[in-house]
């Protein structure tokens, strides 16, 4: 066993996983085996890596993995061979919960999935109910929709950046300065909604309460002003930063065509070159009335998937300060929708909107009950995490801690 | 040319850092346990129940309809109602729990109560030494008075009260209404010679008129019997 060199590793574990297809890779086996098993049987269990790759089992409580997420990697060298993800350390068994609760006793469960973007998995949520139900929400209600739609997207994606450049280990500043921005917009949602996280604020037809003028024109304000002067100063600080060029670019090359096999959405996708977003392909809500520009990359690596946030957010601003400009007058719910006791018709509809990680849907189907008889979520992290292992492999071990970061995975979204 | 990035970087951090000393705006963070944020009316953590008056257990505005308990999403509220030396349900309830550490803030149970009994505080410093017992609220740790709502959330108190008085006066003018259309009824019956029919259309018309008063003790007298 030991004098199987490096360069005949590829061909005989082949020739194991033929022999013994039950687990190429023992997830929950120490690379030591059990104390107690003689130095035979642990060659047995780890027989891939014949004492020249080594084994090591990052989180599942790491800083870099974002959550309760592990990521197995076999190490040649430095060179990342083998990468599994191992996730389920977090579930809480939303789905079955789903179908137990009653339509609106769901909306503050859908808070929990990603909870750094609450606002959109609420939209989502309760854009599938209406289409199950038939419920047309009002005029004023879909520009506010609009707008707190991409103030998460927002919130999102200034998190995501702050947090990528802190798995760099680079620099803590940034994802100071990051946070910092969040919590002034987490100032205004608390005064709005109440929490600073698990808002809870939309209604089916509607949303739970009206915006007040003066709450829009300080966001308004604080858009236009504090809010540019953090993206052009983190402009300044980051894209050209030749640490961060250095580090990122030509990493994590993620293909077109690997991108759309694997179901991949959001930015992600989008910065391999696929035009693909769902407020311009499915036009859900009102994005048709609106003029933005949906940026795309030109490498996929994660450069690009880092600049494609920071564009977005631009973009963001920019839907947000129309969508104020046209807000419309008039009730915010329609006083004929009802939120409680809603029984809709026998039937299913799959909603989906275009959430800051990718496509979020939500699949319902009703059997004429008060409560959901399928509920099933269609997470973005779940599915983007899927060709980790295609985006690792070749990489230095440094390099995947960003890769993952650049995927935008939150855990809670992953494992529901 | 090379380095200059980092240059730029260096220039942005020396003017946060810089900055942070004279505009307050950029300086954001405050001295928690000596300085406190002041909270927005409308956040919220927990739920408790109001009161008017004085007395925190027959002031309560909870009338244990059990409607909040049904739609709460984690079912942390455990409600019994109260009854009477007969059995008989009376309209408060006898043990309302709510425990504090399956709630999760929703706020549904306030949206859901058409009492407004039930409101949501925004008290954070709820730390205890055991998981269990103290998490769990009773019914005298969630009473606290309405003057209370109005200190944490003016604006909807107001609300609430100046709704709840226009609801009382409709029900007085209806009372009112139907005390005279009562005593109506009744000259009509004593002008008209025959006692018999004018009994029935008495208690037909009385039947559905005053408030909430006569209507529960309706199907409970069979049952009692």
């Amino acid at each position: 066993m030991n004098n199987a060199s490096t360069s005949s590793a590829p061909t005989t574990a082949n020739a194991t996983e033929a022999e013994a297809p039950v687990s190429p890779f023992p997830l929950h086996s120490s690379p030591f085996g059990p104390s107690s098993a003689s130095g035979a049987t642990v060659r047995a269990v780890n027989d891939e890596f014949h004492g020249d790759l080594l084994e090591i089992s990052l989180g599942p409580h790491h800083p870099s993995t974002h959550g309760v997420f592990r990521m197995n990697a076999a190490l040649d060298g430095e060179i990342v061979t083998k990468l599994k993800p191992v996730f389920g350390y977090l579930h809480r068994n939303h789905e079955k919960l789903g179908e137990t609760n009653s339509y609106l006793a769901n909306v503050p469960y859908t808070d929990r999935l990603d909870y750094l973007a609450s606002l959109t998995n609420n939209w989502a949520y309760v854009h599938a109910v209406e289409k199950l139900a038939g419920i047309t929400p009002t005029e004023r209600c879909e520009y506010l929709r609009v707008i707190l739609g991409e103030l998460g997207r927002i919130i999102n994606h200034v998190c995501l950046v702050g947090f990528l450049l802190n798995d760099l280990g680079t620099s803590f500043t940034p994802l100071l300065y990051s946070l910092r921005e969040r919590e002034r917009m987490l100032d205004l949602l608390e005064e709005l909604t109440g929490a600073r996280m698990m808002y809870n604020f939309f209604r089916f037809g509607g949303l739970r309460t009206d915006v007040s003028a003066d709450w829009l024109a300080r966001l308004k304000h604080y858009l236009e002003g504090l809010f540019a002067r953090y993206l052009d100063e983190q402009d300044a600080l980051l894209t050209g930063n030749e640490i961060l060029l250095a580090r990122t670019q030509g990493t994590g090359i993620l293909k077109p065509d690997l991108a759309i096999n694997a179901g991949f959405t959001g930015p992600g996708l989008r910065a391999s070159g696929v035009d693909y977003d769902i407020r311009k392909v499915d036009k859900y809500s009102i994005y048709d009335r609106f003029d933005f520009r949906v940026p795309l990359g030109e490498h996929g690596d994660t450069y690009d998937r880092f600049m494609m946030r920071m564009l977005e957010m631009r973009e963001s601003v920019k839907i947000i300060l129309q969508a104020m400009r046209d807000l419309p007058d008039g009730p915010v719910n329609d006083p004929k929708a009802k939120s409680r006791g809603l029984r809709p018709k026998a039937g299913e509809a799959y909603g989906r909107i275009e959430c800051p990680k990718g496509e979020l849907g939500f699949y319902l189907i009703s059997d004429g009950t008060p409560n959901p008889y399928r509920y099933r979520v269609r997470p973005p992290s779940f599915i983007n995490l899927t060709i980790l292992e295609d985006l690792c492999l070749g990489q230095t071990l440094a390099d995947t801690i960003i890769i993952l970061g650049s995927i935008d995975i939150v855990l809670g979204e992953v494992d529901r | 040319m090379l380095g200059l990035g980092i240059l730029k970087g260096f220039y942005i951090t020396a003017k946060n850092l810089v900055g942070s000393y004279f505009t307050t705006e950029r300086l954001t963070t405050l001295e928690y346990p000596e300085v406190r944020a002041k909270l927005p009316p409308a956040s919220r953590s927990f739920p408790f129940l109001v009161y008017d008056g004085d007395n925190p257990v027959d002031g309560l505005r909870c009338v244990a309809c059990r409607i909040c308990e049904k739609e709460c999403p984690p079912q942390c509220i455990y409600i019994v109602p109260e009854r009477d030396e007969k059995g008989k349900v009376m309209k408060k309830p006898r043990i309302f729990d709510i425990d504090y550490s399956v709630c999760m803030g929703c706020q549904i149970c306030v949206e859901a109560c058409p009492f407004d009994s039930i409101k949501m505080d925004n008290i954070y410093e709820i730390a205890v030494r055991n998981r269990y017992e103290p998490l769990l609220m009773h019914r005298e740790q969630l009473s606290k008075p309405n003057t209370y709502f109005h200190e944490i959330n003016p604006v909807d108190a107001i609300e609430v009260d100046t709704r709840l008085a226009e609801e009382k006066r409709k029900a007085e003018e209806r009372a009112k209404a139907a005390a005279a259309a009562k005593a109506v009824a009744a000259a009509k019956a004593a002008a008209a010679t025959p006692a018999a029919p004018a009994d029935a259309a008495q208690t037909a018309k009385s039947a559905p008129a005053p408030a909430p008063a006569p209507t529960p003790a309706k199907p409970t007298t069979p049952e009692t019997k």
